[in-house]
């Protein structure tokens, strides 16, 4: 019954992808925890996974008008040098180390999710 | 847009590269509060998030399989369920309260926190 696990983990890892709210980390989840890949070889399947996800959110989020495209140029042009830099260091550190150091990047992230407070006005979106 | 603040932009897109670079992930995950930080709406934060992680996963990605760290087929698996869900979560941000979302994920990056620790 592994194939369920697979496409329930690509499924929900690529909703959450699409809403923006760092999705990668389900598929991520399920292969290092649950099929004990290396974290190397996990980072490296993510990364290639979210590519078409990425590709049909944004034609739909372009539809309705959601992406700040002057907001992304900037991002994106210290954003290369930096995955450079971060692959690199990657690679230096080995899965062993890395997957602790994501454990540990989890447990941040995952602290902040829960206790993150709606915003007053809940639907302060739909103004513009 | 707070003008302002807006040379962030530059020390945050750094950050959010190596993020990406690093754990092949994770941009995403501080890339919306760094968008929100500059100005942007909620949504709005969402969607340009994923415009900024696409082109930098791309190089990614290619970095990654030129160290030959993973298998290009290997990733084709997940390729159905990837598109599905695009479509479904993309469809669901304009309609939708993240905060709920943000629970449950929260509960599911704790759990798996714990287990790559303690493994």
């Amino acid at each position: 019954m592994s194939w369920v696990w697979a496409v329930l983990a690509s499924f929900f890892g690529a909703v959450i992808s699409a809403l923006g709210m760092g999705g990668g980390g389900i598929l991520l989840i399920y292969l290092t925890v649950y099929l004990g890949m290396s974290q190397l070889e996990a980072q490296g399947i993510n990364l290639v996974f979210f590519l078409p996800v990425a590709a049909v959110a944004l034609c739909v989020h372009a539809k309705h008008k959601l992406i700040r495209w002057k907001m992304v140029l900037p991002f994106v042009a210290l954003g290369l040098p930096g995955v450079w830099l971060g692959a690199w260091l990657a690679q230096k550190v080995g899965s062993e180390l890395l997957s602790k150091l994501f454990g540990g990047f989890l447990l941040i992230i995952g602290i902040r999710e829960l206790s993150f407070k709606a915003p007053d006005k809940p639907d302060q979106n739909e103004q513009s | 847009m707070k003008h302002h603040k807006r040379w962030l932009a530059w020390p945050m897109g750094l950050a959010v590269g190596l993020l990406n670079g690093f754990f092949g992930s994770g941009g995403g995950m501080v890339g919306v509060p760094m968008l929100r930080i500059l100005g942007l709406e909620t949504q709005e934060s969402h969607a340009t998030c994923i415009a900024v992680i696409a082109p930098l996963a791309a190089v990614s990605a290619g970095l990654y399989l030129y160290r030959e760290a993973f298998a290009l087929r290997d990733a084709l698996l997940y390729l159905p369920g990837g598109l599905a869900g695009a479509l479904a979560g993309a469809w669901l941000l304009p309609r939708l309260k993240t905060v709920w979302i943000r629970r449950g994920f929260g509960v599911l990056i704790l759990f798996a926190a714990v287990r790559l620790l303690t493994r």
